[in-house]
């Protein structure tokens, strides 16, 4: 039997901010482990992104020694303790898993979460082992998953390594978007100190694109960079009603509580109006990152809104039950078409639409379409757009002779992830348009590769 | 982000020296930074009221209107900011066009100065009119004179110069003057009475907006205005826009938004330093 990860209770979780998973306890860990066929040939690597050795640590778990599984994992992967948090393993490495099959695959990312926060508990204070910085300076720019993860593997290879950030902390979304109940910043905030111990400098507030542009940068001395500066641009649904007050994207919602602490208000300056009844748009993690906000806000009925079913919900399936258990309302095959308000301009009113699934579209998904006089209204006072993000167009617009593809993203060349501007690296959501935190750092991990190839080869 | 002087322009109202020569390198009239001055404080959006690359300085206007906007304020020569952003948002393009009126209410001089300097040195001749609730609260007086070819002032209690708004001196100067543009910098009121006299007079009139935002970046999508029918967002698409394009009213009701809140952490604020 697979172990479960124990949680903290959804009564008691709904109204705080603490972290709702609690991770395994020794024992779990081990016996989990133990469940590992430890296969010849091991299908679960193909599935990880960044190609950690998964049979390796977790035999070295099963033998007891969190220590030795963790080395094996930061061979590949700089960010474990985030990554064993957010990264939808069910559909990477324990999707192959061959225990899978015909029971429950290995929970590989709660043994690396696991492995990671044993070493955040029991070596903290030791000294990274640090490579002299020889092969030349390279600047990453944003200092999100994919830049994190560039600038760690970069600084391993040898390089002095300046990560550019433009908010006041680093982390990109693993700061201003996901929670504190699904990521503690206390985490984010460890590992960037680890990077900082492998010699990467972080300079905040530092807009690539206003303070300094690209191109500048090779003035200053830096040989190559790399751009992960993300998805960042929130896209609206462009119904009529949208820019009424109590109308927040999630980036807003989720930056004003994660970044601008605004859940510790008025402690903290920055507030964050919000109603009793919430409406959330979408059904991405965004969306239940959302709604599970505004829970914990105090909001009283607080719904996801989606015009198609949940089959095709694209939330991690675990942040969906998370939800549904904190009392999360799902209005499913629900349009919104507009949205009204009240004499001040404030939000009152979510006029939807009912819809039913037709036929398969291009995606394959089954298209939704709309119900004949099937509108109703739904009573809000608050509504939190999470349809998606966009590429922010500053440094894009800043940079002359940078290739960008048909929806703005940056044009790159696949093998090296090198864009029009030679020695200008490009990788994540800057490059895919929004996706996860482990496939923008499998883009940082190419990327820094890259870089290396590139800088070693015009040294000769 | 050091301080390196510090005046008091009229109550609550505070000129800030900075040190930032890599803002200073960069800034061009319109720009604006993003300052927060404490662990706690909010993200508080200010235009660069003036820059000197040489120096490498910029010069921030701020009005003590909530919580850490008031702490600010008292923040002093020596201290420094902890976070400071930019420049941020388009520059204002600067043309020789002839005449221009620049017109500014209230703390809007601090933005409106830049723009009048660069267009009084690209050769247009420069009719400037500042209005302020009472004459302690006229700011930049003379810097203003400095760059205008003619000044003129107003205030709502009379106290100095024309006595009513100074979209009544904007409606003068249009009657006897040949006017190719207006720049119009102040409180949303009298940006959208000023449009109005604008139109009057089929000139065309420029609007800085200082819509509520949080990164200042095109990130949160908190700053979003209606112009011409169309979403915008007043940190990257902005903050000047064609005044006669922008949905002043929904404008206003934005900005109202979080008065509530603003009211209350000032409120808790001085209940503490009651307790102390």
């Amino acid at each position: 039997m697979r172990e479960q990860m124990p949680k903290q209770d959804p009564q008691l979780r709904r109204k705080n901010f603490d972290e709702v998973a609690l991770g395994f306890t020794s024992t779990q860990a081990q016996a989990e482990a133990k469940r590992c066929l430890n296969c010849k040939k091991p299908l679960c690597v193909q599935g990880c992104p960044v190609e950690i050795n998964i049979p390796k640590f977790i035999m070295q778990l099963a033998e007891g020694d969190p220590e030795a599984a963790l080395a094996t994992i930061k061979e590949k992967n700089s960010l474990p303790a985030i990554c064993g948090r957010v990264c939808p393993q069910e559909n990477q490495c324990e999707k192959l898993c061959i225990l899978g099959r015909k029971g429950e695959p290995i929970a590989i990312g709660a043994l690396e979460r696991y492995s990671a926060d044993w070493g955040r508990a029991h070596q903290s204070d030791e000294p990274v082992q640090k490579v002299e910085a020889t092969k030349g300076k390279v600047a990453v720019i944003g200092s999100g998953p994919a830049g994190l993860t560039a600038a760690a593997d970069l600084a391993q290879m040898g390089y002095q390594v300046t990560v550019f950030e433009s908010l006041h902390a680093p982390g990109g979304v693993l700061q201003y978007g996901i929670p504190e109940f699904r990521l503690p910043k206390e985490i984010v905030e460890y590992e960037v100190k680890n990077l900082a111990k492998l010699g990467v400098e972080i300079k905040t507030n530092y807009l690539i694109g206003k303070t300094l542009t690209l191109n500048e940068l090779f003035d200053q001395g830096y040989q190559a960079s790399f751009v992960g500066t993300g998805a960042g641009l929130p896209y609206f649904l462009g119904i009529p009603g949208e820019n009424l007050n109590g109308v927040y994207s999630a980036n807003e919602f989720l930056t004003r509580v994660n970044l601008m602490k605004a859940y510790k208000f008025p402690e903290y300056d920055t507030p964050i109006r919000l109603g009793q009844r919430v409406a959330v748009v979408g059904a991405g993690n965004v969306a239940m990152d959302a709604a599970r906000t505004a829970l914990r806000l105090g909001a009283e009925e607080v719904s996801i809104v989606y015009r198609r079913s949940r089959e095709e919900m694209p939330a991690r399936l675990e942040e969906i039950e998370n939800a549904e258990e904190e009392g999360v309302i799902f209005r499913l095959l629900t349009n919104p078409l507009r949205l009204e308000g009240n004499e001040d301009g404030d939000v009152t009113t979510m006029v939807c639409q009912k819809m039913a699934l037709g036929e398969a579209d291009a995606s394959g998904r089954r298209r939704p379409v709309p119900i004949p006089d099937s509108e109703f209204e739904l009573p809000v006072d608050t509504v939190v757009i999470a349809i998606g993000q966009g590429p922010n167009p500053i440094l894009l617009q800043g940079t002359e002779g940078l290739a960008l593809n048909k929806w703005g993203y940056i044009e790159v060349d696949p093998e090296t992830q090198m864009t029009s501007i030679p020695g200008v690296f490009a990788g994540g959501d800057i490059v895919t348009g929004a996706a996860t935190v482990i496939a923008a750092m499998g883009a940082g991990k190419k990327a820094a590769r890259a870089i290396d190839r590139y800088l070693t080869e015009k040294e000769q | 982000m050091k301080i390196i002087d510090k005046k008091q322009l009229a109550p609550g109202i505070v000129q800030f020296l900075v040190e930032a020569p890599l803002i200073a390198e960069k800034a061009e009239p319109g720009n604006f930074i993003i300052l927060r001055h404490k662990e706690e404080g909010e993200r508080i959006p200010l235009t660069i009221a003036d820059f000197d690359r040489e120096q490498g300085t910029i010069t921030l206007v701020c009005q003590g209107i909530g919580k850490s906007t008031q702490e600010i304020n008292e923040m002093q020569k020596g201290e420094a900011f902890l976070d400071l952003l930019g420049p941020l948002g388009i520059a204002y393009p600067i043309k020789k066009v002839g005449t221009v009126a620049c017109v500014a209410g209230g703390l809007g001089v601090a933005p409106l100065y830049p723009k009048a300097k660069a267009l009084h040195q690209a050769g247009n001749r420069v009719l400037s009119m500042i209005g302020a609730q009472r004459k302690e609260m006229l700011i930049m007086t003379e810097e203003m004179t400095a760059v205008s070819d003619q000044i003129s002032f107003s205030t709502d209690d009379g106290s100095f110069g024309h006595h009513g708004f100074v979209t009544d001196l904007l409606r003068q100067t249009l009657e006897k003057e040949d006017v190719q543009e207006i720049v119009a910098v102040g409180p949303v009121p009298m940006m959208a009475a000023a449009v109005k006299v604008a139109k009057e007079f089929k000139v065309p009139i420029v609007v800085s907006l200082n819509a509520l935002m949080i990164d200042g970046t095109g990130m949160c999508g908190g700053c979003r205005v209606t112009v011409g029918g169309e979403t915008k967002f007043c940190c990257v698409d902005g903050p000047a826009f064609d005044g006669a394009l922008v949905d002043f009213k929904e404008l206003m009701s934005r900005q109202r938004y979080y008065h509530e809140q603003e009211q209350e952490a000032l409120h808790r604020c001085r209940l503490e330093e009651a307790g102390k």
